[in-house]
């Protein structure tokens, strides 16, 4: 009797090891189908040019590793002048985004006004607008106001989102009412009271927002292609396709692994520093996918 | 207080927001579709001859527009299903383990936080043949035995097996963390009750798993289709800038290459190729829902 517990306890051991062997086999095939191309861009920047095109078969490490390509990168094509398009873009964007949609939220969760219903209704069906319907007369206007080649014409299509409205005033509202009464009876005036009370509760909601905000502004690609065609206002997105058609000569991939690799640490380095708050708020509001 | 000057200071504090709102999604909204019914509308002189529906048979009859219908359907129709597939086989596995499942966890979602045009280049160069080299991808189908393709110039199955490759591999990061927090909220008094009754794990995910997930399937399907019927930068990426010339344009690139470039300057054809893109996606949608109000559980 006490064989068959033994044996049929060691079948069942051996096949749960079984499942959880292939289990990992599986989860650390897909990890090295996601790491590989970084892993190749990074191999990629650091082989000499030479040393690149030299290979028919390519080869899977180097063993003398160059920095010459970052070096070429810069010097060679603006990727300077794309990062620091990108950074004022994404920095700007963000902050007028953050600057309209608190006082909206606002307004949406705490202020008591005539027709406040119908707009929210409104927001909410614009929420389901796509933004290739509304590009095309976006172009035209940016184009009409001759604001083409220019940081506000990039910018100021950019920076509405009614979904972050709707987010945070989600948050706005859960905070009790009763904090509003008290901060009334003491004077308190509306607008502190969004910024010395609301804004800090909501704190995670807002930095949510904002890193959700920034990753898209560094990734934009669509808008900035369509009103910008001087390398002087390309960002990153438009930078890196105008280095493959027309930079470095189109043979020096090794150079061109070395710019993407430049332009991918800024994200990847948010990410990992913020790595909860990325995926709750993705998982929260992310549209991507 | 008064009560006006509470009407008034609502509204002030949502000016800043309907402004932006007002002149760059409501405004164009409506011009959208007029434009799509201004014919031979000339950018320049902002004129136009008449009304009607000339733009959207002219988008009905250009073969750059078949074309890329034809491209944007069968990138839906091969990547919606199987990525959700993957992603839904990675998630069982993610929340089955314990040790390391943060590492795999922050590993899969990389590619959300990367540049699509920047890793798309990476893509690029893995896939592509030239004289100097086979590339990679090349290298490993050579260890099966099969000869070299050029994945970027070549046969039109080749590049589209590269667009679904890539457009799976950008996708997958979004559902992965969806399902994976989806099952991680299956209520476990569920998987004891079966378990005391001796149910195998394959029904328990058949009778228990998958139905509990099942809104959170079909909320990544919906986004899915929306998504790949948008899909475009993921093709400049791989395909450069000139995806008619590639064979590999979309919908979306069709729409912008109306708007501007080598073959801009017709907003009308734009905006009437926009709108059959809305009216397609939208219709998906309702089906969708449709279907799901039979099969999913809430």
């Amino acid at each position: 009797m006490n064989n068959d517990f033994d044996r049929i306890g060691r079948a069942s051991r051996a096949r749960r090891a079984a499942v959880r062997a292939v289990t990992y086999a599986l989860l650390t095939f897909w990890a090295l189908m996601v790491l590989f191309p970084y892993y190749w861009m990074l191999l990629t920047s650091v082989k000499s040019y030479s040393a690149y095109n030299g290979e028919y078969v390519p080869a899977f490490f180097t063993l003398a590793p160059t920095f010459q390509n970052y070096v070429s990168a810069f010097s060679e094509v603006p990727l300077a002048r794309y990062f620091l398009n990108s950074l004022i873009f994404t920095v700007v964007t963000t902050g007028l985004m953050m600057a309209v949609i608190i006082p909206a939220a606002f307004a949406f969760a705490r202020l008591e006004f005539r027709g406040k219903n119908l707009v929210f209704s409104l927001f909410l069906a614009l929420m389901m607008i796509p933004n290739e319907l509304v590009i095309i007369t976006n172009y035209q206007t940016i184009t009409g106001w001759g604001l083409r080649n220019s940081f506000p014409g990039l910018i100021l299509p950019s920076v509405t989102s009614v979904f972050y409205i709707y987010l945070l005033r989600e948050n706005f509202a859960q905070i009790p009412d009763e904090l509003y009464s008290a901060a009334k009876v003491d004077g308190t005036t509306d607008f502190k009271y969004l910024t010395r009370v609301m804004m800090p509760i909501c704190k995670p909601t807002i930095i949510t927002i904002v890193i959700l905000k920034v990753i898209e502004c560094w990734n934009s690609y669509v808008w900035p292609r369509l009103v910008t065609d001087d390398p002087a206002y390309f960002l990153v997105s438009n930078g890196i396709q105008e280095i493959r058609e027309n930079g470095f000569g189109r043979e020096n991939i090794p150079a061109m692994m070395a710019a993407v690799v430049v332009i991918s640490v800024p994200l990847i380095a948010l990410f990992l520093a913020f790595r909860n708050k990325v995926m709750s708020g993705v998982s929260r509001g992310g549209i991507k996918g | 207080m008064d009560k006006r000057q509470n009407d008034l200071k609502g509204w002030l504090y949502l000016l800043p927001a309907m402004l932006f709102l007002g002149f760059f999604m409501v405004y164009p909204l409506v011009d959208v579709f007029v434009y799509s019914f201004e014919e031979g509308y000339n950018s320049a002189s902002q004129t136009f001859f008449g009304v009607g529906l000339y733009n959207y048979a002219y988008v009905l009859h250009d073969p750059y527009f078949l074309q890329a219908l034809k491209n944007t359907f069968i990138l839906v129709v091969i990547t919606v299903p199987l990525s959700t597939i993957i992603a839904l086989l990675i998630s069982v596995g993610l929340n089955s383990i314990t040790p390391l499942k943060k590492l795999y966890q922050t590993v899969y979602f990389l590619p959300y936080v990367t540049n699509t045009l920047a890793v798309g280049l990476v893509f690029m160069i893995l896939f592509k043949k030239t004289a100097y080299t086979d590339g990679l991808a090349n290298l490993v189908l050579a260890w099966f035995g099969r000869g070299p393709v050029d994945f970027i110039d070549g046969p039109y199955w080749a590049k589209m097996f590269v667009l679904c490759f890539y457009t799976i591999w950008v996708v997958m990061p979004f559902k992965v963390l969806i399902l994976t927090s989806a099952l991680a909220s299956v209520n476990q008094d569920y998987y004891n009750a079966a378990k005391v009754d001796g149910t195998s794990p394959f029904r328990i995910f058949r009778k228990i798993t998958l139905p509990m997930i099942s809104p959170m399937i079909f909320y990544l399907v919906i986004t899915g289709f929306i998504g790949a019927f948008k899909a475009y930068s993921d093709a400049v990426a791989l395909f450069g800038t000139n995806l008619n010339a590639a064979e590999m344009n979309t919908i979306v690139g069709y729409v912008y290459d109306m708007l501007y470039g080598d073959s801009g300057g017709y907003p009308s054809y734009a905006s009437a190729a926009a709108i059959l893109l809305f009216a397609v996606v939208f219709t998906i949608t309702l089906v969708n829902l449709s279907i799901s109000k039979k099969n999913v559980h809430y």
